[in-house]
């Protein structure tokens, strides 16, 4: 008889499982419960949007930016239409652009509550999921009486927006936020004060700010190393510059580690006051007006590329467009913060365990859509 | 109930041929088997209520409804569900070790139904009422782990055995602490038998003479208790063998139909008696106000006050359930390992120290009376 002896397991983890958020799947091999090797396998949920956008015209391009990362549509819209408005030299009129950051933050919130409460269904507290749900229905709401839509918006347009706001919407988007703000307290004392989730995410996954840098983790996963950089403030579109907000970064929150999934996910918990604070400050300050610049009915732009980037909720969405002066892009690249997300995972769940890569992955806030396109 | 029964058997003495002359076994035989029957129709009853009652309170806690359409309130939900299981089709997987994996279910039942046999659900209400009775819980619900290693080892997939191993791993580990905070409160009640066990609870009121109050370490104990046996029914916070966000649903990630059925019986039945045992040992099991042993009606009482307090636990249980998030498989074992057993050791010694200072007298007897 052979003596006992320990092996190295293949497990497939995916793209049918639980925290998978999505179709994505891992070629895990573990010794035991710890992991020796994360492989991420991408590409169930790719659609081949960077060649459709060469196929459709600029403004028949929008819809399919939802698609991107359908949870933050108007974020996509919006990272898309100012690509076109910079790469064409159109202007967009002030409260086009109040309407656009009102909408983009609303959704930021959104994004935000699906993200901390899956990572709270993923620790295995399925409450504060359903609690976070709850609040998002709300904004879907508000969405709705808006554009019509409850999850792809196609609400930005080159050059402004779509729809303007109902009678009384922005009166019920303040009712929302009144209502909203003392509900993080709620959701903080239920899962984000809890001992346990405390335990299972403080210490667990940290990412160095150089590792963070290197790896070009973008938005709330590079703020959760300590770098502080949001494009909102260091490279200012819309009417950014004109309002007032901070940019949480991670601390080693609790006593945890610097760059910890839990300064990842308090980074995402305070950007949500942040996003509170703007939509206020735009709410106050709203002009009346145009909600839509003058834009040829065939827009051809001029010869040229353009590189733009926004601050979406999942870090940075870059558009990088050439037009060679024709009614549709010549070459689109998308880049998306769940991609280089995802590209960090391997590295960092090295001799973690199989709990600990659930907890990394909801942490980093992968999304399929967004790694596939 | 005796006398009622007495009467049944004497007629049916009368009126079967032959019955008269059969030896005593046969009688024995066939007052087993209807108490058999009626324990598995009470737990079926509470096993399916309860997850009805658990579906409905996660509801609210939730923010939404829960289920409504089946029956008042959606009553009738857990009946529905479990002739649809029936229904289902039963399926194998085809590298499965397939007796091992039919016979897996069947275990984890047995393993938590034999249990209810020996609870006292009143004085004179109980199956049997064997002098070994704790040990006997602790043993049979055993059997559970067994069940649950067969099953997820059987099944031939691998999120099947990780959460068979954690299972394992888990129970056994969260038995010792268990046992520990139950010999307190045997060292208390002076006594196997869980009838005598509550008997010995006797005091003031109902109330006072229960377990926790006798000693400042026993109510210790109790807690230790109560979070062992949370742990070695797998629920949150220690869902970790179905941990359904790693993996997947652990060991029952293949079954389906009445087998799935089976083991989730099993789960919600554990619930009661989690909360049966927690009260038998410290909470004076059927003792309360009124609950008087000698008479019917308080006989009746005692079984409302048993049924009262082991619903409570119910409770709480769900409540923890749709509260906490799970913990990791380490922090799991560190916590038992570094805190509950070194804990569970001092409320033993502990109360046994108490004891042999103020003998079993409660502590309230003792503010009363001055030692």
């Amino acid at each position: 008889m052979s003596p006992l002896q320990t092996d190295i397991w293949t497990l497939n983890m995916g793209p049918q499982h639980p925290s998978t958020h999505g179709v994505i799947r891992f070629v895990l091999k573990t010794d035991g419960e710890i992991i020796a090797d994360a492989d991420p396998d991408v590409g169930f949920l790719h659609r081949g949007l960077e060649k459709i956008a060469e196929l459709v015209p600029y403004p028949s391009f929008m819809p399919y930016t939802d698609r991107l990362d359908y949870l933050a549509a108007i974020n996509m819209n919006w990272a898309w239409a100012l690509s076109i408005e910079r790469l064409a030299g159109i202007e967009v009129p002030p409260r086009a652009e109040h309407l656009r950051v009102i909408t983009a933050e609303l959704n930021r919130i959104a994004s935000h509550l699906i993200s901390v409460g899956a990572l709270a269904s993923d620790m295995g507290a399925f409450t504060p999921f359903v609690h976070a749900l709850r609040d998002r229905e709300r904004i879907n709401d508000l969405f709705e009486e808006l554009c019509g839509a409850r999850l792809t918006f196609n609400y930005c347009r080159i050059g402004g927006v779509s729809l303007d706001a109902p009678p009384g919407w922005f009166d019920r988007v303040r009712g929302f936020l009144d209502y909203y703000e003392p509900m993080i307290d709620v959701f903080n004392r239920l899962i984000t004060d809890n001992k346990i989730f405390v335990e299972r995410l403080r210490r667990v996954a940290p990412v160095s700010a150089e590792m963070a840098i290197a790896y070009g983790l973008v938005g709330p996963n590079l703020r959760g190393s300590g770098v502080k950089f949001d494009l909102r403030k260091d490279e200012p579109y819309g009417i950014y510059p004109q309002l007032e907000f901070e940019v949480p970064v991670g601390r080693g929150y609790r006593d945890g580690v610097l760059g910890s999934c839990f300064d990842r996910y308090m980074v995402r918990i305070e950007e949500l006051r942040q996003s509170i604070r703007i939509i206020r400050q735009c709410l106050d300050r709203i002009p009346e007006g145009e909600i839509q610049a003058k834009v040829p009915k065939v827009l051809r732009p001029a010869k040229g590329e353009v590189y733009c980037r926004t601050e979406a909720p999942r870090g940075e969405v870059g558009f990088y467009v050439i037009s060679n002066g024709e009614k549709t892009p010549a070459r689109v690249k998308i880049r998306t913060g769940s991609w280089s997300a995802m590209s960090i995972i391997r590295e960092l769940s090295k001799g973690w365990m199989i709990a600990d890569l659930v907890a990394i992955i909801g942490s980093l806030d992968v999304i399929a859509p967004e790694v596939d396109r | 109930m005796k006398e009622l029964l007495d009467q049944l058997i004497a007629l049916a003495v009368e009126k079967v041929p032959l019955l008269g002359q059969a030896p005593d076994w046969v009688f024995y035989l066939l007052w087993m088997l209807v108490a058999g029957a009626a324990l598995l129709v009470y737990a079926s009853l509470i096993a399916g209520i309860t997850s009805w009652v658990e579906r409905r309170i996660a509801g609210r806690m939730q923010a939404r409804i829960g289920p409504n359409r089946v029956g008042p309130r959606g009553f009738f939900q857990w009946i529905a569900d479990g002739l649809k299981s029936l229904f289902k089709e039963d399926v194998t997987p085809a590298n499965a070790d397939k007796p091992l994996f039919r016979l897996a279910p069947y275990l984890v039942f047995t393993g938590m139904f034999g249990a209810w046999a020996v609870l006292p659900y009143s004085a004179r209400l109980y199956a049997a009422d064997l002098n070994v009775g704790i040990l006997y819980v602790m043993a049979i619900t055993s059997l559970v782990v067994i069940g649950i290693l067969m099953g997820g080892w059987a099944s031939g997939n691998k999120w099947g055995l990780f959460g068979a191993l954690r299972s394992s791993a888990q129970i056994v580990s969260y038995e010792v602490p268990a046992g520990l905070a139950i010999a307190t409160a045997v060292a208390l009640s002076g006594s196997l038998s869980l009838q005598e066990m509550v008997r010995a609870q006797a005091g003031p009121l109902g109330i006072l003479g229960w377990n926790i109050f006798k000693s400042p370490f026993a109510l210790v104990a109790f807690f230790v208790y109560f979070i062992a046996a949370v742990a070695e029914g797998n629920r949150t916070p220690f869902d970790l063998p179905e941990a359904e966000s790693e993996l997947v649903a652990g060991y029952n990630t293949e079954y389906s139909g009445m087998r799935f059925v089976f083991f989730f019986f099993a789960e919600w039945a554990n619930l009661f008696l989690i909360g049966a045992v927690s009260t038998t040992l410290f909470l004076g099991g059927w003792q309360g106000p009124l609950a008087n042993p000698d008479t019917w009606w308080g006989v009746m009482i005692g079984a409302g006050w048993f049924f009262l307090k082991a619903c409570f636990f119910v409770f709480v249980l769900i409540w923890i359930r749709w509260t906490l998030p799970r913990l990791r498989v380490d922090q799991l074992m560190a916590m038992c390992w570094k805190y509950l057993v070194p804990i569970a050791f001092v409320c033993l010694i502990g109360t046994m120290l108490w004891m042999s200072v103020f003998g079993d007298r409660a502590f309230f007897g003792l503010v009363a009376v001055g030692p």
